[in-house]
């Protein structure tokens, strides 16, 4: 059974780390933190995101791609080669594990889009990679593109988060910023695809919480050419930011204001230019305001941000510790890897927290 | 009976302390173990480290000290004993708390001692010695809340929609002056303190070995429902 067949109506586990100067690190300690939050997830769906992972490729649009048959992976890979070189393509990579069952066919591509028809199309080289994503998914069957940024990759699945880690061999990784997400599927039976992050290009999304407003959102975004084709509110969260950055151009502080904006009565009692400035995102994107409990950790090139929904109906917490910067659900999880940090703090809500490299602009 | 509590899962950990035969119980390394102490109504119980959610919840006479932070809901639907935490607490710390005491050494997250209540005898009482995120009392019908405004850093003693809903109880802010925007449902006034506010507070510093003196002798705003506003419009169109 899938996303969408049929409803299950009743939380989650997000843990992010990055280590603002650069240096990398492992998986290992993102399995051993998630690992404490267990009883957040149910066992239906674990995954991680890791930044700065194939510094081999850099340059290549990396593809992770989930296949059920062998056709899916043929027909995909005559329209990957249509569209792009792939420089370098192979299996995934796993542990056989007792806990991860029934895992699909797991391929990895690199790939750089085809000149010609990138030129042909008119568009961005991002805008093009993006459609690409966005027609494998969604036209054909059984396959399912999973992760498609450069120099970074998401692996997920179906099993609880640490096992997850463990069947992609992620202590073999090093990343600079890694997050992580412990599922506990609340509408929908979990599956592989369903998995968190979500990720289109470099944006990856995990996510803690249901969110009320998905059909006005996903509606709102499919106008753009945005397709959801996993009828799970987090990948529309994915799509309303890559909408809003990439090809709105607003910042980060400024796509908060527009997915957890405050209440009116709230922002009237802003000072200005805070007040003027949170009102007009309000007016221009008021589809794009997300309702329901959330507490989500983005990841991006060259960082991670995290954020809660306007009533903090899920929890946060963000801590450091010199140049590392951790956020998670609960402060348990960080204290496994971290014992003592310089400082913590619990977000408000609506309150965007981002750290960044330092080499991108990110404050110690 | 001390317990090294690294790696334990929550239930192991809830039996052996269930189980002691010694009434004082210290636990080691506590790492994210939820409901420690819940139901218990004998047992001093003292954690180290970071105890999980619901710590305390359903508390029916035990006493929990905690060397560290809590995290959510701390104190859920406590009917009776004591919680000193020296650290923070997260979100929903005291939710529909009716009796006992929850003395927090720093600040608390959002929803602290919403849907809190008396009744007869039994009257919940929190005291935080920092800041309290939004909806303070959200839903108040008893008992009381003191905030203390330590460390502010220049954010306000409590968020938004402090007191929304509130129709019995009251909140003391310790602040020279009031400028959240509260719900036309709450009533502010500035105060002397109470005896029963002034006792709580001295608990307070006693715990956290704190001089009475600048805590006794402050401004304080005292928060109550409005007999005189009806509950109409209660939130925001939104």
């Amino acid at each position: 059974m899938r996303e969408g067949q049929f409803r299950d109506p009743s939380g989650c586990a997000v843990v992010g780390v990055i280590d603002r100067s650069g240096k990398k690190m492992t998986g290992e300690g993102m399995i051993r933190a998630i690992e404490v939050m267990h009883d957040r997830s149910n066992g239906l769906g674990g995954g991680f995101a890791g930044y700065g992972i194939y510094p081999h490729y850099k340059d290549f649009y990396a593809f992770h791609l989930f296949f059920d048959t062998q056709k899916a992976q043929e027909e995909t890979e005559a329209f990957l080669k249509r569209h792009f070189e792939i420089v370098y393509s192979s299996g995934i990579q796993t542990r056989k594990l007792p806990s991860v069952q029934n895992e699909p066919v797991i391929f990895r591509y690199f790939l750089a889009p085809l000149p010609r028809k990138l030129a042909d199309s008119h568009l961005s080289e991002r805008e093009y990679v993006a459609r690409c994503v966005i027609r494998v998914n969604a036209q054909i069957e059984g396959a399912y593109v999973f992760s498609s940024g450069k120099n970074m990759g998401i692996f997920k699945g179906v099993g609880y988060p640490e096992d997850i880690g463990r069947f992609y061999r992620l202590e073999e990784y090093e990343g600079y910023a890694w997050t992580c997400h412990g599922r506990y599927p609340t509408n929908t039976p979990g599956w592989w695809g369903g998995a968190h992050p979500f990720g289109l290009l470099d944006f990856s999304v995990v996510h803690n919480g249901e969110i009320s407003s998905y059909d006005a959102n996903r509606r709102y975004m499919e106008m753009f050419g945005y397709k959801c084709t996993l009828q799970t509110d987090t990948e529309v969260i994915t799509y309303i930011i890559d909408y809003l950055v990439r090809r709105q151009g607003l910042t980060l502080e400024e796509v908060a204001h527009v997915i957890a904006a405050s209440f009116w009565a709230t922002i009237e009692h802003k000072e200005e230019p805070a007040r003027s400035q949170e009102m007009l995102l309000r007016r221009m994107f008021p589809s794009l305001l997300i309702t329901g409990p959330f507490s989500i950790i983005l990841g991006f090139e060259g960082g991670i941000m995290g954020l809660c929904d306007r009533l903090k109906l899920r929890s946060m917490i963000c801590a450091e510790k010199g140049d590392k910067a951790y956020i998670s659900s609960e402060e348990s999880a960080v204290r496994l890897i971290e014992p003592s940090l310089d400082h913590i703090y619990s977000p408000a809500g609506g309150e965007p927290v981002i750290y960044k490299l330092y080499s991108q602009g990110g404050r110690a | 009976m001390k317990i090294l509590a690294n790696g334990m899962h929550y239930s192991a950990l809830n039996a052996a302390v269930r189980m002691s035969e010694e009434n004082d119980i210290e636990i080691m390394n506590c790492i994210g173990q939820r409901y420690i102490g819940a139901g218990l109504s004998e047992r001093y119980i003292d954690i180290h480290g970071t105890p999980g959610n619901a710590l305390g919840a359903y508390l029916n006479g035990a006493e929990v000290r905690v060397d560290g932070n809590v995290q959510e809901a701390t104190g859920d639907t406590m009917n009776a004993g004591v919680i000193e935490v020296h650290g923070c607490a997260g979100d929903a710390t005291g939710y529909a708390m009716r009796g006992g005491k929850i003395f927090i050494e720093g600040d608390v997250g959002y929803r602290c001692g919403i849907h809190m209540k008396a009744f007869r005898t039994q009257k919940p009482a929190i005291v935080i010695g920092g800041r309290a995120g939004s909806f303070l009392g959200e839903y108040q019908a008893g008992g009381t809340i003191i905030v203390l405004g330590e460390n502010l850093g220049g954010k306000p003693i409590v968020g938004y929609f402090c007191g929304t809903g509130m129709h019995g109880g009251e909140i003391w802010l310790r602040t020279d002056e009031l400028t959240a925007a509260l719900p036309e449902q709450v009533k502010s006034e500035r105060m002397t303190l109470s005896d029963e506010a002034a006792s709580l507070i001295k608990e307070w510093c006693a715990r956290f070995g704190k001089d009475e003196k600048p805590y006794l002798s402050a401004v304080y705003y005292r928060l109550t429902p409005n007999a005189d506003n009806p509950y109409r419009q209660m939130y925001t169109p939104n």
